[in-house]
This record gives structure tokens, sequence and C-alpha cells, in this order.
């Protein structure tokens, strides 16, 4: 009784804290319409900076707590909502998403560069030196009790803002009727501001409460705040007593999990997982709420061409055998993840792109793919592979099962959740075996050694050519993306995106098509982590991780997650540009981790893609048959000079990179001269935007007198 | 009241403005276009309010009578086109700012936020700088049916009362202009009837009102002037009863 008793002390006052922190995120999601995925991270920052303020220069207590709770957080939200948020309007969930995702993992970024994460930092509870108080048979200490008293004080304060100030009331205006609340004169900015200052200050409350508690480390503290989602979607995203009742029901489950769980070798790493395994059975039982408005997105994703597939497979195949002939061995070591990381990212693309299913486990799925590689690819067996990519597929398709009642951000969540069970219980596991049939032995508690791969009696082991055969299996998957694209399963996922319940009344199996997608998507990235693993050699459970994972999910949607060239995008400059800027600038190399954050909350100006940019740009060498042979042709004779050592490396990427920008000159200046006047009538509109002059060209040639372009002759 | 200014009515709310009489009018649009994305909406609309005057927008479905409302309320910036309150040009005004200078919106549908109770909503009508105390008063006074359920969730209020509450802002706030859109929406007849009684009650007190509405015969017992919108241009406008004839030729398509 007196252990229940104590648990559940520990187990309300882990509860009071998820409870303000979830309050918080509940609170910017109503009133703006965005799940903040950072709201951990805020709280992670604040928890820092409150020890910087405290504990390294000594403020009192008070100051410190005054300056981190009602300045610098409040600020801090502000200047979110500012210059993040407020351009997020018209996205679609999944910009939404990444910008937020992008936001967490730049702010954890930025605390490894203030924080040295190699320095330990004792974090003393508050009144850590007074006696705990006596209650019955056991003691709660001075730091629980004020724990739950001011989560009490939040759940008044709270209840007393939203239902008797009229900023309050604004707030829940805004939620039922944005539009509505401006029309009566509320100021929907300043609405969402003050929205984005309280939450960002409940989330900094959290954090210094929680941080004591655990040790103090940017990761884990962003990422213990995945109970506080639990407690949130229990109070479905709206209602705060819910989430109070939630924030209860997960906090005490914690904290009696770490009373009565069993002591043996396979269980510690569930405790550390429960959070998101909660998570998980949360998402599943309630009903989900509707998620907030309908989204009118910005995105468009074009339909690739036959012709443009080809070039692409072929241009990333020729890159592979460049690269591998030109660069020295570390350097291929260094940028060889571009491919396999790569088909990671290419894995998202089906999924994330044409269904629009959200997943941030691809990374977990290649983790499993690269288990089996380890231990099914003894002496590099290519069978290793097939197995991989169907274990994994069939795991993806298990997993899709529980998530088809998923959508959006609690997909998002949900399979987060997954990948932070494999994470931190299902990979640390030491040997087991299943119904004493198989031994599984997955990372053998640390790391497991791949075999590199032997296809056709050839060994795949040195970075080289290493090299050509990624860059030709991502050539080939690029192939079948767009296959699948233009084909109708892409049609029948692009439907689907679109609207479920449009495809239910025409008879599509919606089931069969979610499970489809997922276990094509998990089987790529499976094949994606088997060859990462055979390329890396040694593999642990820290390469897999849902922090690592976030960055490739984040860059290639930022690159356009609806086509190969996005991932390819996300690929090469989080494993290509971002290395290579750390070896030109060693000196800002440690500043670099938050570049990903960085273009990823871009990504709310730009929705399309930087891919697709990226194509406009170059459209016109492909439009003109002379400048693209020409640039094909000086392309391969730079090659061939670098083969002959008549030049050196630098030299040749910098003349590459070159070439395709006098080429798009060359073409433009090309077309210029012949496109005067000799536009055909029947081509005006269609490879150049419809002008003025057009209209008035298609009068003069139909008789037709001068008429306003869009009538108003009548009024 | 309001800082609009008001001046007298001048005799066609869809005549051009070259007479130089703009400042008599509350609202004027001139050569609004608009377009969602990239598809036109409207193509140049010119329509008047005039200060004191009840005009009525009528047009068949997707002719643009919402979309020149929404310009008009700030909701929808225009593509081309001034938007004049009072003479003064307010292009790219936000719908707040107008909202609080005495513009009052009451949109398509139910004009009510409803998850909060009846007290709140009007609670944020206060905006424009009234009390809340006035504008129970007010609000209590014209429907006393509010005044008992001041507690209930204004969601579950029946579509009649709900409507009587968004209509209560018209009243309540004093604005100087009220732009309405289909307040017959899903309604009974007989509410219809009794909320149009409301308005006509509204445009005596001196407030110019601009009215979209289905129901042609009952918006045009209120209005002075009428307009008729077809494909985003104003087709015709005057007097109701010399656009009478007209009015089933433009919902027919004639």
């Amino acid at each position: 009784m007196d252990k229940f008793l104590t648990f559940t002390i520990v187990g309300l006052a882990t509860s009071a804290i998820y409870a303000v922190i979830a309050s918080g995120l509940v609170l910017t999601y109503t009133t703006t319409g965005i799940f903040n995925f950072a709201q951990g991270a805020i709280g992670m920052l604040a928890a820092f900076t409150y020890w910087q303020l405290r504990f390294s220069w000594g403020w009192p207590t008070p100051v410190a707590l005054i300056v981190v709770l009602f300045v610098l957080a409040p600020l801090f939200g502000i200047l979110i909502d500012r210059v993040i948020m407020r351009g997020l309007q018209d996205t679609s969930e999944t910009t939404k998403l990444v910008v937020s995702i992008s936001l967490l993992i730049g702010m954890i970024g930025l605390a490894q560069i203030i924080w040295d994460p190699n320095v330990s930092r004792p974090y003393a509870t508050f009144f850590a030196t007074s006696k705990p108080l006596a209650i019955g048979p056991t003691t709660i200490t001075w730091h629980q009790l004020i724990t739950i008293a001011v989560a009490i004080a939040v759940a008044i304060g709270l209840r007393f803002l939203l239902y008797a100030t009229r900023i309050g009331i604004a707030m829940r205006a805004a939620v039922d009727d944005r539009p509505l609340a401006t029309l009566n004169g509320a100021r929907p900015h300043r609405v969402s501001m003050f929205a984005w200052a309280i939450g960002s200050s409940l989330a900094a409350l959290g954090g210094i409460l929680i941080a004591p508690l655990v040790p103090l480390e940017a990761g884990t503290l962003s990422l213990l705040i995945i109970s506080a989602y639990a407690a949130a979607i229990f109070g479905r995203l709206r209602s705060f007593p819910l989430v109070f009742v939630g924030a209860i029901v997960v906090g005490c489950t914690e904290g009696y999990l770490s009373g009565y769980l069993p002591q043996n070798q396979y269980l510690p790493g569930l405790r550390l997982a429960s959070p998101a395994i909660l998570l998980f059975i949360v998402l599943l039982l309630l009903p989900n709420p509707r998620l907030r408005g309908r989204t009118r997105s910005r995105e468009f994703f074009p339909m690739p061409s036959r012709r443009g597939a080809l070039g692409f497979a072929a241009g990333v195949t020729a890159a592979g055998v460049v690269l591998a002939t030109t660069m020295s061995q570390p350097d291929l070591v260094t940028y060889g993840r571009v491919f396999s990381v790569g088909i990671i990212a290419l894995s998202l693309v089906p999924l994330v792109g044409f269904a629009g299913q959200v997943s941030l486990c691809q990374l977990s799925f290649a983790g499993i793919g690269a288990i089996v590689m380890a231990h099914l690819g003894h002496n590099g067996n290519p069978i290793a592979l097939v197995w991989a990519v169907l274990i994994t597929a069939a795991i993806g398709a298990v997993i899709a099962l529980p998530a088809l009642r998923l959508s959006g951000i609690y997909l998002a969540l949900g399979t987060a959740a997954f990948a932070i069970a494999l994470d931190r219980w299902i990979f640390t596991l030491p040997k087991f075996s299943v119904f004493g049939l198989f031994n599984i032995d997955l990372f053998q508690q640390g790391s497991v050694s791949v075999d590199p791969l032997r296809l056709f009696g050839f060994t795949f082991d040195t970075p080289g050519s290493q090299m050509v055969l990624l860059s030709s299996v991502f050539a080939l998957l690029s192939l079948l993306v767009v296959a699948i694209r233009r084909g109708r399963f892409g049609r029948r996922l692009l439907a689907m995106k679109d609207s479920e319940a449009a495809c239910a009344t025409l008879g599509l199996n919606l089931l069969g098509t979610k499970v489809t997608v997922f276990a094509l998507s998990a089987g790529m990235a499976g094949l994606g982590g088997a060859l990462l693993g055979s390329q890396l050699s040694s593999v642990s459970p820290q390469n897999f991780d849902l922090v690592t994972g976030l960055p490739i999910f984040a860059l290639a949607v930022v690159g356009g997650i609806g086509a190969a060239g996005g991932a390819l995008f996300g690929a090469v400059s989080l494993a290509g540009l971002l290395p290579l800027l750390a070896a030109l600038l060693p000196s800002v190399s440690q500043y670099l981790v938050i570049l990903p954050g960085l273009a990823g909350i871009g990504l709310g100006r730009n929705p399309n893609g930087a891919v697709h940019d990226l194509r406009e740009g170059f459209m016109p060498i492909a439009k003109s048959r002379i400048v693209l042979v020409a640039t094909v042709v000086v392309l391969a004779g730079l090659y061939a000079i670098r083969m002959l050592d008549a030049i050196d490396n630098w030299t040749y990427a910098l003349l590459t990179m070159t070439t395709p920008l006098v080429a798009v000159v060359a073409a433009t200046l090309l077309r210029r001269e012949r496109a005067d006047g000799v536009v055909p009538l029947e081509w005006r509109g269609v490879t150049e935007p419809w002008t003025d002059d057009d209209v008035r060209d298609l009068d003069r040639v139909l008789g037709l007198t001068e008429v306003e372009l869009h009538g108003a002759a009548r009024g | 009241m309001s800082n609009l200014s008001a001046v007298e009515p001048p005799d066609n709310p869809a005549r051009s403005n070259e007479t130089g009489h703009q400042d008599h009018n509350l609202l004027e649009l001139r050569g609004i276009r608009a377009a969602y994305e990239r598809i036109d909406v409207l193509f140049g609309v010119d329509l008047v309010v005039p200060e004191a005057s009840v005009v009525a927008l009528l047009g068949p479905n997707g002719a643009g009578k919402t979309t020149t409302l929404r310009v008009a309320a700030g909701l929808h910036v225009p593509s081309a086109g001034d938007v004049l309150i009072a003479g003064r040009r307010v292009n790219g005004a936000k719908p707040e700012e107008l909202a609080r200078h005495g513009l009052c919106m009451i949109p398509e549908g139910r004009g009510i936020f409803p998850n909060l109770t009846v007290r709140e909503n009007l609670r944020m009508m206060t905006y424009v700088g009234r009390s809340l105390a006035e504008i129970e008063e007010i609000a209590y006074s014209r429907f006393p049916r509010l005044a008992e359920r001041r507690t209930q969730t204004a969601g579950t209020l029946s579509g009649g009362e709900q409507q009587m509450l968004a209509m209560a802002r018209g009243m309540a706030t004093e604005p100087a202009l009220l732009i309405l859109d289909e307040l017959s929406m899903g309604l009974a007849p007989i509410i219809v009837a009794e909320l149009y009684e409301m308005v006509a009650q509204v445009a005596r007190s001196g407030v110019s009102i601009l009215v979209v509405e289905q129901f042609a015969s009952t918006v045009l017992g209120v209005a002075d002037y009428a307009a008729i919108m077809v494909h985003g241009r104003i087709e015709r406008a005057g007097r109701p009863d010399e656009l009478a004839a007209d009015l089933s030729k433009a919902y027919l398509g004639g």
C-alpha cells in the first residue's frame, strides 16, 4: 500500500507536468490549427535557459523563473508565430507538420550548439534541501507538491482566461469560425500571437519542472513530451478537462510501471517506451477528433513524363559512376550515404507524396532492413535483400492496419510512437526466441556487423562500387515510383489523398490501397536500410532512431515530396551538402546542425518544394535539343579530362556545376531569337503563359473588334 | 454612432460615380474584379449603397453576390477596382478594422459561434466599442428569447434563434452599414418574415443595408433599390418595381 501511494504521488507529479505542457499544445492547436511538434523542444530550450541563468550564472530563483517564464518564453512564442506559423495558412497538413518538425530539429540543434552535450549539468529540484512532507505512510517532496499545485493553478488560470476574458473568448471564437471572428472586430493575428505566447510559456513551465527529474539532454527532453501528446490526444485536442484527465492516466501509468514492472532483461526498455506505446493506444482507442478546417492546399506536383524519368534515372546512375571514379576513398565514405539515404527518402514519395499518408517511421523500417541484412546476409548473400524487403513490407502492412483509421497529425504521431517504441525497447532487446522456433537477436544490445553485398560473384566491398550500386538501385526505384505515379495504382493513391469519401463512393477499396502503399513504402525503406547497413558494415540502433530520421522526412518534403527528385534533393542536402559545408567551413561546422531545421521552416514559403523551382529553372535546356546535346557532350568531355588527371576534383566540380547554368542561359537566348513572332497561333499559351498580346492577335485573325479581356462591355 | 459619415441619398444605386455625388454614398464599389486563385468571379462590379437606404443584390447562384459582399466587408481582396466607404478609399482594409469602424456583415449560414454561449457570442460584439451591458440590453429587448437562453451554447439553439442571435449583432452594435448574406437560408418562411421585419426596423433607424437574398419577393418588399447580378456583373439596377420583370429573366438565364 505504501508503495502504491508512493508511486501514485510520483505519477501525479508527472501527470501535472504533462498536463501543463499538453494544455499549452491544445491552446495553440485549437486557436491556430497548427499541431506544434516542437512544444517539447520549447520546454527543453527553456529548461536549458533556466539552468544557465539559475545554476550557471547563479541568479536568484525567482528572477530566473520570471525571466524565463514571463519574458523569454512568451517572446519566443511570438517570434515563432510571427516568423514561421503565420505563413502556413492554406498549406497542407504535411507542410504544417514538416515545419513544426523542422522547428523541433532546429531547436535540438540550437541547444547542442549553445550547451555542449558532453558536459553534465546538475539541476536541482525546487526546495531540494527542504525535508519532504509526510502524508500518511509516505512522503511527498516539495518539488512534487509545487508541480501539482502549478498544474492546478494552470487549470484554473486557463479556465479563467478562456471563459471570462474577451481575448480568451475570442480565441475560442476563432476556433469556431475565424472569418466571423474578424467580422466581429477581433484581430486574429493578435489572438494567435497571444495563444503562442501562452502556449510557449506553458511549455517552458513544464520543461523547467521536468528537467530536474531526467538527464538534461536536448533530444531526450524534447521527446519526453511524447506523453504530453498522449494527454493532448486524450483531450481530443480540444477539451482542457479531458487533457488533465488524460495527463493523469498517462502519468500514473508511467508511475506504476516504474514501480511494479518486473525486473528482467527484456522490460527496462518497455518502461522507456511506455509513453509512446500509451500514445499509440490512445490514438487507436479513442475516436479521433475531426481535424480542423478543410485545407485548400497550394501544393501541386505535376505528372512526371516518361522521358524525364528516364533522363533522371540515367543522370543519377551517371552521377554515381562519376562520383565513384573521381572521389578519394575517404570522401567516398563521407558522401557515400547520399544514395542509400536517398532510397529511404524515396520510400516516402508514394506514401506521403502520392497517398498523403504521413509516416515518421521510415528510418525504423530501414533499421529492420539492416538487421535482416546483418543476420541473413552472411557473406553478402543477396537473398537477404529480398528478405529485407519482404519482412519490412510485412511489418509495414501490419503497422498500416491499426494506422488505417488515423490520418494527418494522428498518423504522424502514431508512426512516431512506433519509431520510439522500436528505438527504446525493441531495438535494445537482448536475444530472444519466438515460440522456441526462431532465435531473434536484433542489434545484440550494441551494434551488429553487416557483410558487404555479393551479387553475381562480385563483392561490393569498396566505397566506389557501393556508390555505383546504390545510385543504380536509386535510379531503378525512381523509375518504379514514376511508373506507379503514371499507372492505375498511382491514380488511386492520388484520388485517395484528395478525398477518401469520394473514393469510397466510387467503390475503391481504401483498406487494400492503404495497406499496399504502406507495405510498398516500408519495403523500399527496408531495402534502403539493408543497403545502408552493408555500406556502413556495422550498424547500431542509433543509426535508425526517430530523431535521426526526422531530417530525412523534412528535407524530402522541402525538396518536393511528390517526385523522386525531391527525395534525391533531401538526401543530397543531408548526406552530401551538409558534410561538404562542414569540410569547407570547419570553423562553423558545429552550427550546421540547425540547417535542416531552417530549410524545413522555409518550406512554409514554397510548399511545392525546391525541386519544382529547380526543374522550372532548368527546363529551357530540355526544350532545346541542341543545347541538351551540347550540355551532355560538355559534361562527358569534362569527365574525360578529369579521368586523364588534367584537372583536379575542385576544378572539375566547379566546371560541372557551371555547365548547366551556362546551358540555361544559352537555351533561353536561342529561344528568344527564334521566338520573335514565329510562335504559331495554335501554340500560344501552351509553352508560354497566355498574354494580352495573344488575345489581340487572336482577335485580329478571327476578325473580331477589340474586346476587353473579361467583358464588362455590357455593364 | 460611428465614423462613417452621412449625406443625402442619390437616385440610382448602381449609377456610375462621375456625377460627383460619391460622398452621398455610404458604400461604393467601383469596377471591382475578384478571383479565387485563377478563377475570375467578378468582372468589374459597380455598386452603390446610398446613405440610409436598403439595397438588395439579387441574382442566380454563382453570379458573384457573396463575393461582392466579401469584398465590401474586407474579407476578400479584389484584384482590381476600388472600395469606398463614406467616400474614403478603403482598399485592403482588414475586415476587423472595418468592423470596428461601423461595418457589420452577417455572413451566409449562421453568423454565430456555435461552441460559445449566447452571452459569450454577445461579448464578441463588444469589439465595436460598446459595453457588454449595452449590447445585452438591446439584444434581449429585441429578442427576449435570447435572454432566456443566455447561458446556452449557441449551437444548440434552433435555426431561427441562431439567426436572431446573428441579427442581434446588426442591431446591438448599431453599425452604419449592415451587410446581410442570405438571412433566410434554411429557415421557415414565418421566421424569415419575422427577421425581415427586424431588417425593416433597422433600416428605419437610418442604417444603410446591403442585402443578398434568394427570396426575391421578401427582400424587394424592404428594399429601396435593387441590383441584379449575372455572371459577375451588375446586369440591371433600379427601383424594385422597375426590376420585377427583369428578375425572372436573370434567374432563368433568358
